[in-house]
């Protein structure tokens, strides 16, 4: 097999970026350039993001009348599972930290590449062998237990339970080896100059998802182990009827998949302080209590797994404790918000497409943090689990937190990425779309959920009627505002104007480099002498903390 | 009450009859609430209306303060105004701290003090029995003999009634929105919900954990009547016994009723998760090894006490058996039910 061909021209004027320092397919396929595999991640996620929204489309249009339309209850369970888990486990989880933290961290941190360029490599590959188990198990009998697996259904069902959890078991190792990549990268490869407190809030967040990745991620591993060997053996662990208890494979389950919530969260969190601050000219906002929250957050995500247990007879004392857990992680996700709002003030804000985003965010994540308490609050929690307003509370989150952050990351990084501009008047237009699809969507589902209307069901009561009708004409909108923009964005990238290096004018370090950036992204290593949002607009003769 | 204008009248108060087949309606405003029918949910939404005023305020205020800051701080026509170089405030961040804390520490009490009501079944609370099951409930009353309801809940007005409740395979999650309660119902164990309905009327009781096919029909009514009624309509919601004037394909319809067999059975023609009745009786089927099977008496009568004997090909074994649930002349007038539908 040939390798790449090399294309060593000794006295280069301008370096060419790593889009075409090699050349050819294999060239691309055998990467270890950080910034390929992003750019090959982005293409990967989107992808699967593409294939779970159009999912979500066709399960909102099956709701828009009470009784059964064109999908069968079996198809309408097997499409809400496809949905959550290929959402999750394919798109949402590998969306920020794979596809633009791979791209970016070394940027950041002023470094040629991650620390271990090959294994990044390999996390790609294991990532894509998921993939396929996810997709077998899809054409072959499907998968009917939605994206939690709760036994003892899915040790019932006759669906491919084996395939679809062998997949999720495989993405479980692409996240740890990506996680272990970078926090050894943040350790180690920082630029010169650069200690803990230059490191971007980027970077920060990256880090804090990181360690979560390779602390639970092991546990989800297990978890699912320990469910294909009860399918395939009936050992019995989850089995009452052998004494053992379907309850516990929830706890295992959650144990992971709360703080897996955080790997979703967090790396957007970094996102969003970068936008806040490079379009409004600010130096961030409380740097230490941004970086320190992401690392509370990180910690006390792992204790707090038992609130989705709070109805399932576990005993009232856990319940308690996990409450007031719960109750403490409002506290760092909200001194993140109200520093964020406070970056603004007496700023220089610049309406680009990111920063509309990065607006569009502190709205969307408001209500789904606020939508949170209730859920947090005991005898509420005992209502509204599992009924809409739970679902309209994790899309707030995870839609309007990670996904805006994911997309006005891709419009910040976008030139820096491609090298090209993109229409900022398509840019906004496709905003302001997904911003109100997604708030007519999820915002309707907060009132079915408190007037008791269940989650995964097919069909439903009369009276619930009007308002799914109104969520599922907000999914279109939404939809639409995603096609616009993957439009667009694809259009810029063969009509749209060169990118400057520094579009935006940041000040991290990946905006000192050309766009797209070189092979090794930096001609010299740089220095670092100072905080990564010292901008030139700042009034340094205005007096205050430094 | 305080809140009666956000808190919609009880629309299932109206006089449905207590045999109604479907479900009662509920609120259809999307601005209201649910009806609150017991002690309970009326000290939720004293609790959720809190939550939601607060959260309000939170909501409003912060939003505000973005709106204005990114109206007064655009960047002007040309150029960038020179930023402010603030980076951090102590005494800013120390008090944006506590307040939430605070208010956090408030709903965590008030929500623990609530759900410990919610978990204490007072000690003069009346028994009842439920199963979870692929995709009934079946309801049973200790203290009328051989009372065994399907997807009906017959509760007094002011008695504390204290269900224990298992499932026969998966998890389900025995819903009572009109009650704001739920609890998940387990296999291999007992858990305990109790509530004390304070509103005669008929409210919906659903299904909140994912059970399979038909998760969206396991859907029940809660009846609650008022004290001086309970013991006859209970006494008479448990007979199923053939009336003097009533055809045995209308008694064997109200059988089927019971059984709760339409989450699985349609009489037009759709298959779901059993074989619809439309056309079935006469029919030959072939089985999952080949073999065929005329759908008569005895077929039919077999499927009902041991429904895994004969598995049509094509459906999978999902149907609990009805041995001990129905005599003979019930059976018999479910054939003749099944036979009338052509």
């Amino acid at each position: 097999m040939s390798t790449a061909v090399q294309s060593h021209d000794p006295h280069p004027a301008v370096e060419p970026s790593y889009l075409v320092s090699k050349r050819g397919l294999m060239s691309w396929l055998v990467t270890v350039d950080h910034k390929r595999l992003g750019l090959m991640y982005l293409a990967s996620v989107m992808f699967f993001f593409l294939i779970a929204g159009i999912l979500a489309i066709a399960l909102r249009t099956e709701l828009f009348t009470p009784d059964q339309d064109f999908m069968s209850a079996q198809t309408y369970n097997q499409v809400f599972t496809l949905h959550g888990a290929i959402m999750v486990f394919l798109f949402i989880i590998p969306s920020v930290p794979a596809a633009l933290g791979n791209f970016l961290l070394p940027l950041m941190l002023g470094a040629k590449d991650v620390a271990f360029p090959r294994l990044n490599l390999l996390s790609f590959y294991v990532y894509s062998v998921a993939a396929v188990f996810l997709i077998v198990a899809i054409l072959t009998s499907g998968l009917d237990t939605g994206w939690t697996f709760y036994t003892p259904y899915s040790t019932s069902t006759g669906t491919a339970v084996i395939t679809a959890t062998t997949g999720v078991f495989i993405a479980g190792f692409s996240s740890i080896l990506t996680g272990l990549n970078f926090v050894v990268t943040v350790h180690k490869m920082r630029a010169p100059g650069m200690n803990w407190n230059r490191m971007p809030l980027f970077v920060w967040a990256i880090y804090s998802t990181a360690v979560i990745q390779v602390l639970a991620t092991p546990v989800l591993a297990i978890t699912l182990l320990l469910l294909i060997i009860e399918r395939s053996l009936g050992i019995g662990i989850f089995d009452p009827a052998m004494g053992g208890d379907p309850v516990l494979f929830q706890h295992f389950f959650w144990f992971y998949s709360h703080p897996a919530v955080y790997i979703m969260i967090l790396p957007g969190f970094g996102i969003i302080s970068e936008i806040i601050t490079v379009h409004s000219r600010k130096h961030i906002f409380g740097y230490k209590a941004i970086a320190l929250s992401s690392v509370a957050i990180a910690v006390i995500s792992f204790v707090v797994w038992g609130h989705h247990l709070f109805v399932s007879g576990q005993s009232e004392l856990a319940g308690v404790l996990f409450s007031f857990l719960t109750f403490a992680v409002g506290v760092p996700t909200a001194i993140k918000v109200f520093s964020w709002v406070a970056t603004l003030y007496k700023g220089s804000i610049q309406y680009n497409t990111a920063c509309w985003y990065g607006m569009a965010f502190l709205w969307t994540f408001t209500v789904g943090g606020l939508t949170g308490l209730p859920l947090s609050t005991l005898a509420i929690d005992v209502h509204l689990h599992d009924t809409y307003f739970v679902v309209a509370h994790f899309h707030y989150v995870m839609v309007g937190g990670t996904v805006v952050a994911f997309i006005g990351g891709l419009h910040h990084w976008w030139p820096k990425m491609t090298g090209k501009m993109f229409n900022e008047t398509a840019g906004k237009i496709g905003c302001l779309l997904v911003f109100i699809g997604f708030n007519v969507t999820f915002m309707t589902q907060f009132f079915l959920g408190h007037q008791g209307m269940p989650r995964r069901y097919y069909a439903y009561l009369p009276e619930y009627q009007t308002m799914h009708q109104v969520s599922t004409i907000g999914s279109w909108i939404l939809a639409a505002g995603l096609l616009w923009t993957l439009i667009y964005l694809l259009h810029s990238l063969f009509k749209g104007e060169k990118a400057p290096s520094n579009p935006w004018g940041g000040v991290t370090l990946e905006w000192a480099t050309q766009s797209p950036p070189i092979e090794h992204n930096f001609h010299e290593t740089p220095h670092v002498h100072g905080s990564p949002y010292d901008f030139p607009e700042i009034d340094k003769s205005a007096g205050g903390h430094h | 009450m305080l809140f009666s204008l956000l808190i919609a009248p009880a629309a299932a108060e109206a006089a449905l009859p207590p045999s109604n087949p479907g479900t009662p309606p509920m609120s259809d405003s999307p601005w209201s609430l649910l009806p609150a029918a017991s002690a309970n949910a009326e000290a939720l939404d004293t609790l959720y209306i809190f939550f939601w005023i607060l959260c309000g305020i939170a909501f409003v205020g912060m939003i505000g303060v973005q709106a204005y800051f990114m109206w007064k701080y655009r960047k002007p026509a040309h150029g960038h105004a020179k930023t402010s170089p603030l980076t951090h405030n102590g005494k800013l961040e120390f008090i944006w701290s506590a307040i939430p804390t605070f208010f956090f520490v408030i709903l965590f009490a008030w929500g623990e003090i609530e759900y410990m009501k919610q978990v204490t079944p007072p000690p003069d609370a009346l028994d009842v029995r439920v199963t979870g099951q692929k995709w009934s409930w079946t309801i049973e009353y200790p203290e009328v003999k051989g009372c065994s309801l399907t997807n009906d809940l017959y509760v007094p007005v002011g008695q504390p009634m204290r269900l224990t409740m298992t499932s026969m395979d998966v998890i389900h999650s025995f819903y009572l929105p009109a009650f704001r309660l739920k609890k998940d119902v387990v296999p291999g164990r007992y858990t305990v919900l109790w509530f004390e309905a304070t509103k005669p009327g008929l409210y919906p009781l659903m299904c909140t954990e994912y059970c399979g096919d038909e998760h969206s029909s396991m859907v029940g009514r809660v009846h609650v009547v008022p004290q001086e009624e309970y013991g006859a309509v209970l006494a008479k919601a448990c007979e199923l016994k053939q009336g003097d004037t009533e055809s045995t394909e209308d008694f064997g319809a109200r059988v089927l009723t019971r059984g709760g067999c339409a989450s699985c059975h349609t009489t037009d023609g759709t298959v779901k998760t059993g074989p619809s009745f439309k056309g079935l009786f006469g029919k030959t089927e072939t089985l999952a090894d080949g073999s065929t099977v005329t759908v008569d008496e005895n077929y039919i009568r077999e499927s009902i006490l041991e429904p895994n004997a004969k598995i049509v090909s094509g459906f999978s074994p999902q149907m609990p058996s009805f041995a001990g649930r129905f005599d003979d002349k019930q059976i018999a007038a479910l054939i003749a039910y099944i036979k009338a539908q052509k």
